[in-house]
């Protein structure tokens, strides 16, 4: 009994060690941030590997959530007679969640499991340390720009997944199934707001490519410099954030449009 | 350089206790021991880049682990290294990871850089093979060009892990000598990790023999072959069996088979 | 893959991302609708509002000119006051204009109509809209029936 108790309050201990790491590291990257304004070459560099090379996956993956919310919002709607609102259900699913949320996995999975390892593999050869040695600081010249691309793409790649699912669902509702055009726009534009849809997404996806790109870099770096060790920090990658993204999804969700009017 | 006596633990496991030595200016020096006795971690310690527990590491006067971070950088820059699988960037070609410290420590114009890189390639040999990638090279080209990077800034002293562990004898002749021609000709402090005896007795000015956390035997190679340690004999002979036990720790042999059950 | 080859791609995700992110505002939402910042605000009171909510549109003739801004009580008057913004272009409102709440189709959305009067002055900011009609109600047009129903 003491030591089923013991053994939780060790799994406790070591969750809170490594999120200290996890946070100390976080704000060495942030301080280094900075050294990237000398050498904005080596943030374009990470703006294609992150960026351009999640471009496909995410256009396709919008395309095709717009279309399949077409299909099942005309299916539901026609029931009452509402298809007209049909932009509405497409637009503001994926605006206000789908959007942010789908593409955070995405991302997750094409480009943070990259990033965690790369910088793994980097640290299991050597070459962080050889960085080191070189007098390099590694964290400004591996992680801060991999860690400032990931921050800058997530907002775009998510907005390239709404706006391509919006044409989706109208692809599927207007062209298919016979949904007026007009309505589709207009019903679309009186319902999706600014302020309260559009800005609330956008901040959702920058914090959602935060925190997925913070877990990649930091998994990465935190890696057992041995092959397991980074097959594991990837794994871990992928899974700690998609969870991450779900749990903050709901509190963010909850502060934006919980609250009644 | 010297080192007072050291402590450093790896978790629970003492790697050095109270080691101290001296390593001369402008000399080749060697570190050997038997694997697992710490000699990467004694040099990554020289760098700055782990923390000892207990004593101090001086190098060129400074010690190294009371340094500011920016001094600590400084005399990086005045150290090379040689790491075991040479730790080339990946993603940059030869003459790119040779130009790598001279881009981020220099502002030299580009026609100068290319000069320096080809000086560097060419006295590892290797000015044909600038184009290639790490992945095409073989691991003593690798180690080559690592060399050719390590001494890119001009160094006052310049550490090898293992530089001959891998390798097949020509290249390891072909090692043996730059560590020699750069040592005499650009008058570096070399610091040699190894455990080859043959090829590190062979340069080296002064050795010494590292085990258990402590400094067993130094001197020069030619008495150390004459030491009367046994430990150090087994070790410069490459015996199984001695002060070094062939065996892991384990209970009675005879007792252990009888016991049965599961392991 | 030269340098020059990931500029390009590089510049061409960002550009894409930008247009993506143009559309949303431009295409999906409303931006493009009134801008009522630099309006003027006028009041109205009403025994019930119903289920209007700040940011309902103000409407005449079923046109936008305005939105909702704030929704109280007030505890002098014991009615609801609402305030709302309308858009400057919009400045022909004569004072007896009068305020209804509305709803649009059977389950949609409340709004705010506007039905001009005759008189010659317009409503300037601060103004106070007086004839309103308040929200209909569904459960007291039903009762209201019901009860007309029995008496009969």
């Amino acid at each position: 009994m003491i030591e089923a108790i013991r053994s939780l309050g060790r799994w406790g201990l070591g969750i809170f060690e490594r999120l200290g790491r996890g946070n100390l590291f976080l704000l060495r990257v942030l301080f280094s941030l900075g050294s990237l304004l000398v050498r904005p070459r080596l943030v374009v560099r990470e703006l294609y590997s992150v960026g351009v090379l999640t471009f496909l996956i995410v256009f396709v993956s919008g395309l095709f959530v717009g279309m399949v919310l077409g299909l099942q919002g005309y299916v539901t709607l026609s029931k009452f007679g509402a298809e007209d609102s049909l932009g509405v259900v497409v637009a503001l699913s994926l605006v206000r969640e789908l959007g942010p949320v789908v593409t955070a996995l995405l991302f997750a999975g094409r480009a943070g499991s990259a990033l965690a390892a790369e910088i793994g593999l980097m640290k299991t050869t050597e070459q962080l340390s050889g960085m080191e040695m070189m007098a390099v600081d590694p964290v400004r010249r591996v992680v801060a720009p991999r860690f400032l691309a990931g921050v800058i793409s997530m907002p775009l790649l998510a907005a390239i997944f709404s706006a391509v699912g919006v044409y989706g669902g109208m692809f599927v509702g207007v062209g298919l199934l016979g949904v007026d055009p007009g309505a589709y726009w207009s019903q679309m534009q009186a319902a999706v707001d600014l302020q309260a849809d559009i800005y609330n997404g956008v901040i959702k996806s920058v914090v959602f490519g935060f925190v997925a790109v913070w877990i990649a870099v930091f998994e990465g770096y935190d890696a057992t410099p041995t092959s397991e060790g980074v097959s594991r920090a990837t794994t871990r990658t992928v899974v700690h954030t998609a969870l991450a993204v779900l749990g903050l999804d709901f509190i963010l969700t909850a502060l934006m449009f919980g609250s009644p009017q | 350089m010297e080192i007072r006596d050291l402590h450093f633990a790896h978790g629970a496991r003492n790697i050095f206790n109270g080691l101290s030595l001296d390593v001369p200016r402008g000399r080749i020096t060697a570190f050997m021991g038997p694997s697992g006795t710490g000699k990467t971690t004694l040099l990554k310690l020289i760098g700055g880049q782990l923390r000892p527990r207990k004593g101090t590491i001086h190098v060129d006067g400074q010690n190294v682990h009371r340094l500011r971070r920016r001094d600590l950088y400084e005399l990086r820059k005045r150290m090379g290294m040689l790491f075991q699988n040479g730790a080339l960037l990946t993603d940059l070609n030869v003459f790119e990871n040779v130009a790598y410290p001279l881009r981020e420590h220099t502002r030299l114009p580009e026609e100068l850089i290319r000069d320096l890189v080809l000086i560097k390639l060419e006295a590892v040999g290797l000015r044909g093979a600038r184009r290639l990638m790490p992945s095409e090279l073989s691991g003593g080209m690798a180690r080559r060009v690592a060399l050719a990077r390590a001494i890119a800034l001009d160094p006052m002293m310049i550490m090898y892990d293992e530089p001959f562990t891998g390798l097949d004898p020509i290249t390891k002749g072909t090692i043996v000598t730059l560590i020699k021609q750069l040592n005499q000709t650009l008058g570096l402090t070399s610091l040699v990790v190894s455990h080859d005896v043959e090829e590190t007795m062979s340069i080296a000015d002064c050795v010494y023999v590292i085990a258990e956390g402590r400094v067993i035997e130094s001197g020069a190679p030619a008495a150390m072959r004459d030491s009367s340690s046994a430990w150090v004999q087994q070790f410069m002979k490459g015996e199984p069996d001695g002060p070094v036990p062939f065996h892991y720790a384990a209970p009675d042999y005879r007792d252990d088979l009888l016991a049965g059950g599961l392991v | 893959m030269t340098t020059r080859a990931i500029e390009i791609l590089v510049g061409l995700f960002v550009a894409a991302g930008f247009v993506a992110l143009f559309t949303l505002a431009m295409q999906v939402s409303n931006l493009s609708r009134l801008d009522t910042s630099d309006g003027y605000q006028v009041t109205a009171y009403f025994q019930n509002i119903g289920g209007l909510k700040v940011r309902a549109p103000v409407t005449v003739s079923g046109v936008t000119v305005g939105r909702v801004s704030r929704i109280r009580y007030d505890p002098k008057r014991y009615m609801a006051e609402v305030t709302m913004d309308i858009a400057p272009q919009h400045d022909y409102f004569s004072t007896d204009t009068s305020a209804s709440i509305y709803t649009a189709g059977l389950l949609g959305e409340q709004y705010l109509a506007l039905e001009p009067g005759a008189m010659p002055e317009v409503l300037q900011n601060g103004d106070i809209i007086e004839f309103t009609q308040s929200a209909l109600v569904l459960e007291e047009i039903i009762g209201d029936l019901l009860v007309r129903m029995t008496t009969e």
